[in-house]
């Protein structure tokens, strides 16, 4: 039987949550554009975080752009509409499956990262000890990796991108016996800066999210080990559902730009 | 032996002239319903090592952290060297904080960092502390006087428990406090290690004639280091004096300590 209080109870928890969730992203802010500034530290996330994902998403990239041709071809072949699969490919790479795909992957790899480091760091003391050495854990911790997600981020995406769209024209290279030039001469004639804009935008947003959720759940990690198995874990549940609730966003605010 | 209730002076300096570098006075913190502190009153002295003893979940580790700012507590004062803690801004705590070791009950060495960048993490945060001194020779200075001069280079995953509770006292040192708080120093040790931790603290105490709280309820620890005793009974100073008086207590809840 469905208990009404513990139905209250997770409803009260869930708006709590998002609650404080939003005060740590305000906090964010503040503490980011306030001196002292730890830049060290920042390109040494900057590093990490881009070092850590880019294997990753490169051959991800890469593979979804080989599948992807391969997929599509048969059917393009059937309305004898093949010529357009730089074109198509070039868009929807662009402008959906590049930024999403690479944000889940960064989601997995770096937010579950940065929840069990953090968490680890708390549950050991290891930020009380930074506190008390007269060091602002929030800045040195905290920000260094939310902004270097959010700048890594787009940069992932791009290389991504870039490596999806060279495994379709392999695809097309072997199947059509498509040149380089050709291809790519394609996708660039199909692409405009509207579709290059919106996309980078949401990348932003999408380091954003995978940075705060991550650093939130680590930074108020409790309960021991436990407790970091399920910040880690938590912070990619939490940042991929937060990823496809923006990329929905985004669709929105650019159709509305594009019907201006 | 002194009962609690005793009325405190509040001049800044102790019985025998030393100078108060810690007073606190009504402190008080609740969680929910438990009340953990409740109207707790101490004063360390200069040079001075207090023990505070306490069972488990006595309030020992929330007091210590309410006086480095780790925890607000609802109401009462903390006055370090003179400075009213509830009155400081960021900056001023910050700057207060760099007058006070502290030694973790789990060490808590920063884990992606060597001995030596432990070392120096504190350093590079307050240069202006450190002066024209070479950041090295600080670094070399701290971990000879804690006897690891050879651990420089490695990870504190690869030493000991022993080895990493006295990087974590050199890094408490690295600045040169005026107080050092010490959470459980010998907890999780064995016997021997305990041993050798409570005989640096004592070796630390004589050459930088720093005034120490330590929070512990190691009977043994307490016997060796303190000058005065302070037992922390249901969130206030239950009994107090030296561990000469407390351990020949007649008074059942104090000989509980010391069985």
């Amino acid at each position: 039987m469905v208990n009404l209080g513990d139905i209250r109870d997770r409803v009260f928890s869930f708006f709590e949550e998002v609650g404080a969730l939003s005060r740590f992203t305000s906090r964010f802010f503040r503490e980011a554009f306030r001196p002292p500034f730890e830049w060290a530290e920042f390109l040494n996330q900057c590093y990490y975080v881009g070092n850590r994902s880019l294997t990753l998403v490169g051959i991800t990239g890469f593979i979804i752009g080989l599948v992807f041709t391969m997929q599509s071809r048969p059917t393009l072949l059937e309305f004898g509409a093949v010529s357009w699969m730089p074109s198509m490919v070039g868009l929807t790479i662009v402008r959906e499956v590049g930024p999403v795909v690479t944000a889940l992957i960064c989601a997995g790899r770096i937010g579950s990262g940065i929840g069990a480091e953090l968490g680890s760091m708390r549950v050991t003391e290891q930020i009380d000890a930074m506190e008390v050495s007269g060091t602002n854990p929030f800045k040195y911790l905290v920000v260094t990796r939310v902004l270097a997600c959010i700048f890594m981020l787009p940069l992932l995406v791009l290389i991504g991108d870039a490596l999806a769209l060279y495994g379709s024209y392999l695809v097309e290279h072997v199947k059509g016996d498509v040149s380089f030039q050709l291809y790519f001469n394609q996708v660039f004639d199909a692409l405009t800066f509207g579709d290059l804009l919106p996309s980078t935008i949401k990348s932003f947003f999408f380091g954003l999210a995978i940075g705060v959720v991550g650093c939130y759940k680590g930074y108020y990690c409790s309960h021991g080990t436990v407790g970091v198995g399920v910040a880690a874990n938590t912070a990619v549940v939490v940042a991929s559902l937060l990823l496809f609730i923006l990329d929905f966003m985004a669709v929105v605010v650019t159709d509305i730009f594009y019907d201006l | 032996m002194k009962a609690a209730q005793t009325s405190r002076k509040t001049s800044s300096s102790g019985p025998d002239g030393r100078s108060r570098v810690l007073e606190i006075r009504d402190l008080k913190k609740q969680f929910g319903e438990n009340k953990v502190l409740n109207g707790f009153n101490m004063d360390l002295f200069q040079g001075e090592n207090l023990v505070v003893m306490g069972r488990s979940g006595s309030g020992k580790s929330v007091m210590i952290k309410c006086v480095v700012g780790l925890m607000q507590p609802d109401s009462g004062s903390i006055k370090i060297l003179g400075k009213e803690l509830t009155h400081l801004d960021r900056p001023e705590l910050d700057t207060l904080r760099t007058e006070i070791g502290f030694l973790f009950q789990g060490s808590a060495l920063y884990d992606s960092m060597t001995v030596r960048e432990n070392l120096e993490f504190p350093l590079r945060r307050h240069a202006d502390k450190v002066g024209n001194r070479d950041t090295e020779s600080l670094i070399i200075e701290a971990l000879e006087s804690v006897k690891l001069a050879h651990t420089l280079d490695l990870m504190p995953a690869e030493l000991s428990g022993g080895m990493q509770r006295r990087v974590a006292l050199a890094r408490a040192l690295i600045l040169k406090p005026k107080i050092i708080l010490y959470d459980e120093p010998t907890s999780g040790l064995d016997p021997i290690t305990a041993k050798e931790i409570i005989k640096l603290m004592q070796d630390i105490q004589d050459e930088y004639q720093t005034s120490s709280l330590i929070i512990t309820h190691d009977v043994d620890c307490a016997r060796v280091i303190s000058n005065r005793m302070i037992l922390l009974v249901d969130g206030v100073n239950y009994a107090e004096g030296t561990f000469a008086e407390l351990s020949t207590s007649q008074d059942q809840k104090v000989r509980a300590f010391f069985k």
